[in-house]
C-alpha cells in the first residue's frame, strides 16, 4: 500500500495555447483561443454545445490538427507530435473502454504499447486498481461494470501512463445524479496525488463549479471569460457568460447619474439602485441589471429601492423559497430567500422585491432601442 | 404489450412465435432440398454407373485416387487464395471507408455495389478480354517492356484468383463496412493517446472488434469462390478441375451418377468444414 503513495510523480508542466484557431471551410471551430494552465491546475472549458471546447480537447490530443496557432506543453511545442508521442492522459465521456479485453488488459494496455515487460505492467495495474479502489476486478469485462466502475477504470487506464496532461471529456455526463458528486471528489483527488495539469470539457456549469480550479466560459469558438469559479459566477465579464452560468434576472434600466460611488439606475420597473461596476457607461446609458435569485429580497412595504412585483407561484426548493414573479415592466424574475422552518409557501399577492444587503449586481449595456 | 416487453429487454411474456408463418419456405425447403438432399445421398451409395448395386464402390474409388484428392486439395486452396486476397484489399478499402464523409460513403457503396448489378457470366468474360494472351494486361506490360512473351494468365490459378478477387469483392466488404462503421471512434482515439501506433491500433483494436464481419465475408467469399462454376470453368479452362466442373462432367457427359453424387456430396462437405472453421474462429473473437 505504501508503495502508490511513493510513486514518483514529475513536477506538474504546464500547458499553453498560444492563438489556437481551427477553421471548418467556412466558419471557426475555435477562434484564436489562447489559455495558459499553470502546472497542476485544472481548468475546465464550459459553454454549450458547439461552442468549440471539444474541438479544443481534441486539437490538445492531436486528433485534430489546429489551422494555426501553438498547444505548449512545458517549454516544447508538441504540435509535431502524434496523438501516441504526446503522453496525454484522456477520460472519453462514454469511456471508451475495449470492451474485448479485460479491466487489467485494459490499464495495461498503454504501458504494453510502450513495451515495458509484463512485471511492469502487473505492478502498475495493480497499483493503478488500488488507486481507483477497483482491487478484485482486474479479471472483469467491461460491459459486467456500472458507469461509475468504467469511469474508475477510464481514469486508472488513463493515469497509468503517467501522462504529463490529463484532458476530461464531459467525464461525468453519464453518470447518475448521486453518482456525479463522488466521481468528482475522486477525480480531484487523483488529479491532486498525481499532481497533474488537467483540462476538462464540460456543459455543465456545477461541474465546472465544484472542481475547476479556472473555468474557461466559451462561446463560437472564443473564451467569453477566464477566472475563478467565484469571479465568473459573482462577476460575469459578458452577458452570455452571465446567462449561462446560474440564473439570473435581467432587469431594463438606464444610467441616470454618475457619482464616485457609482451609478444610480433608475429601472424601467420602478425602482432606483445605487450599483457599482467595472463597466464604464454614459449617463442616460440604457442597461441591463442582472441580479441572482438568491441576491434579491422580498419587503412588504414601498420604499425608492424597491420594486413592486406580482407574486404568482412560491416554491419551496430545499432550504429556499423560489417566488416566481412578475415586475411592472413585465420582466418576470426569480427571487430566492431561506425558508423558514415549517413554511411551505405564500400564495399570490403583491411584493416589494429590494436588493439583498450583499447583492453585488452586474450592470451591461443594453441594445439601444 | 409486447412492445413494453420488448423495450425492457429480456421477458418471459411474449407472443407465441407463430410458426405457420415460416411453413411456405419451409416446405419449400424440405420438397427442393431436403429431399433431393437424400436422394442424393442414396444414389452415392450405387457401386455403379447404371445404379444396379449398392456399395461404397465410388467413394473409395473417389477418396483413393490421387488425382480426385488433388481436386478437393486445389478446391479448398482456391477458396483460402480468394478469403486471403480480399482481406488484403477489404481492410484498407474499409478504413478509407469509415475515415469518409457520409456522401462520399454514397458513392463508394455504389462503385462497390456495381459488380453486382452485371452478371457473373459477363464479368467472367470480362476478364477473359484482361487476361487473355492479347488482353490488356499482356498489351500493357509488352507496351512498357516489361515482359518480351505475353504471360500465361488465362487457365492458371493467379489468373482465376484475380478474377475471383474482384468477383466476390463485394461479398467481403458489405459485412466488414457495416461493422466498420459502427466502431466508436473514441476507441481508435483512446488506443492512440495511449500510446499505440497506427498499426499497434489496428491490430489491437480495430481488427479483433471487426473480426465477425470479417468472419461473415469470409464465409460467403469462401462459399462462393469453392462453387463458383462459371468462373472456374471459363476463366480455368480445362486444365484447372475443381469440384464443381468434376460434378459437371460426371454427371452430364460420363454420366456416372454415383460418382457425380461422392464429388457432390464432398463439396457439401469442403464448403462446410471451411465455414465450420470459420465460425469456430468466431468463437475466439473477443468483441464483447
Amino acid at each position: 500500500m505504501a508503495s502508490q503513495q511513493t510513486a514518483t510523480v514529475q513536477a506538474a508542466q504546464p500547458l499553453t495555447l498560444d492563438g489556437v484557431t481551427h477553421s471548418y471551410g467556412t466558419g471557426f471551430a475555435v477562434d484564436n483561443v489562447t489559455l495558459e494552465v499553470k502546472g497542476g491546475e485544472l481548468v475546465a472549458l464550459l459553454g454549450p454545445s458547439g461552442c468549440g471546447k471539444t474541438t479544443l480537447l481534441r486539437i490538445v490530443a492531436g486528433f485534430i490538427s489546429q489551422t494555426n496557432g501553438k498547444v505548449i506543453i512545458g517549454d516544447r511545442s508538441i504540435d509535431e507530435l502524434p496523438p501516441n508521442r504526446r503522453e496525454i492522459g484522456i477520460v472519453f465521456q462514454n469511456y471508451a473502454l475495449f470492451p474485448h479485453m479485460t479491466v487489467a488488459e485494459n490499464i495495461a494496455y498503454g504501458l504494453a504499447a510502450r513495451g515495458e515487460s509484463r512485471a511492469v505492467q502487473a505492478d502498475r495495474v495493480a497499483e493503478m486498481l488500488a488507486t481507483v479502489r477497483m482491487e478484485g476486478f482486474a479479471d472483469r469485462k467491461p460491459r459486467q461494470l456500472s458507469g461509475g466502475q468504467q469511469q474508475r477504470v477510464a481514469l486508472a487506464r488513463a493515469l497509468a501512463i503517467r501522462p504529463r496532461i490529463l484532458l476530461l471529456d464531459e467525464p461525468f455526463a453519464a453518470l447518475d445524479k448521486n453518482l456525479r458528486l463522488d466521481m468528482q471528489i475522486e477525480i480531484k483527488r487523483l488529479q491532486r496525488q498525481f499532481s497533474l495539469t488537467a483540462i476538462m470539457v464540460t456543459h455543465d456549469q456545477d461541474e465546472a463549479m465544484s472542481i475547476a480550479d479556472r473555468i474557461a466560459v466559451m462561446s463560437h469558438g472564443k473564451i467569453e471569460q477566464l477566472g475563478s469559479p467565484v469571479e465568473i459566477y459573482d462577476e460575469p465579464a459578458t452577458l452570455f457568460v452571465n446567462n449561462f452560468i446560474g440564473s439570473s434576472n435581467l432587469l431594463k434600466g438606464r444610467v441616470e447619474a454618475i457619482g464616485p460611488e457609482g451609478y444610480r439606475v433608475a429601472l424601467e420597473s420602478g425602482a432606483v439602485w445605487k450599483l457599482t461596476s467595472k463597466g464604464r457607461f454614459e449617463a442616460g446609458a440604457p442597461v441591463l441589471v442582472s441580479v441572482r435569485p438568491e441576491q434579491m429580497v422580498l419587503a412588504d412595504e414601498a420604499a425608492p429601492d424597491r420594486l413592486p412585483v406580482a407574486l404568482k407561484l412560491s416554491l419551496p426548493i430545499g432550504g429556499a423559497l423560489i417566488h416566481d414573479a412578475t415586475a411592472a415592466g413585465g420582466e418576470a424574475m426569480k427571487i430566492a430567500m431561506p425558508r423558514r422552518p415549517g413554511a411551505l409557501s405564500t400564495g399570490p399577492g403583491t411584493a416589494f422585491a429590494a436588493l439583498a444587503p450583499h447583492a453585488r449586481p452586474s450592470l451591461f449595456p443594453a441594445a439601444s432601442s | 404489450m409486447s412492445a413494453a416487453a420488448a423495450a425492457t429487454g429480456a421477458s418471459p411474456v411474449r407472443d407465441a412465435v407463430e410458426w405457420r408463418l415460416a411453413a411456405p419456405l419451409g416446405l419449400t425447403y424440405v420438397v427442393f432440398f431436403a429431399a433431393p438432399f437424400l436422394i442424393l445421398l442414396g444414389i452415392s451409395f450405387y457401386a455403379d454407373a447404371e445404379q444396379t448395386r449398392l456399395g461404397f464402390d465410388s467413394w473409395v474409388k473417389f477418396y483413393t485416387d490421387a488425382f480426385y484428392l488433388k481436386v478437393i486439395f486445389d478446391t479448398l486452396k482456391l477458396g483460402v487464395f480468394a478469403v486471403v486476397a480480399t482481406t488484403i484489399l477489404a481492410y484498407p478499402l474499409a478504413l478509407v471507408f469509415r475515415a469518409s464523409s457520409s456522401r462520399m460513403q454514397r458513392v463508394l457503396i455504389f462503385i462497390i455495389l456495381m459488380p453486382l448489378l452485371t452478371s457473373v457470366v459477363i464479368r467472367t468474360f470480362a476478364w477473359i478480354v484482361i487476361l487473355a494472351r492479347e488482353g490488356v494486361i499482356n498489351q500493357t506490360l509488352m507496351g512498357l517492356g516489361l515482359t518480351a512473351t505475353p504471360l500465361n494468365l488465362l487457365q492458371t490459378e493467379l489468373g482465376l484468383v484475380l478474377a475471383l478477387t474482384q468477383i466476390e469483392m463485394p461479398l467481403m466488404l458489405l459485412p466488414l463496412l457495416a461493422i466498420m462503421n459502427q466502431l466508436d471512434q473514441n476507441l481508435i482515439d483512446a488506443s492512440r493517446a495511449l500510446g499505440a501506433s497506427k498499426w499497434r491500433t489496428f491490430f489491437r483494436v480495430i481488427l479483433p472488434l471487426t473480426l465477425p464481419g470479417w468472419i461473415a465475408g469470409a464465409t460467403l467469399v469462401f462459399a462462393s469462390a469453392t462453387t463458383a462454376f462459371i468462373s472456374q470453368s471459363v476463366i480455368g479452362g480445362a486444365r484447372l478441375v475443381y469440384l464443381p466442373a468434376l460434378i459437371w462432367q460426371q454427371s452430364m457427359v460420363v454420366y456416372n451418377w454415383p460418382f457425380a453424387a461422392v464429388a457432390s456430396l464432398t463439396l457439401l462437405f469442403t464448403v462446410l468444414t471451411g465455414i465450420m472453421a470459420l465460425s469456430w474462429l468466431g468463437r475466439f473473437a473477443r468483441t464483447t
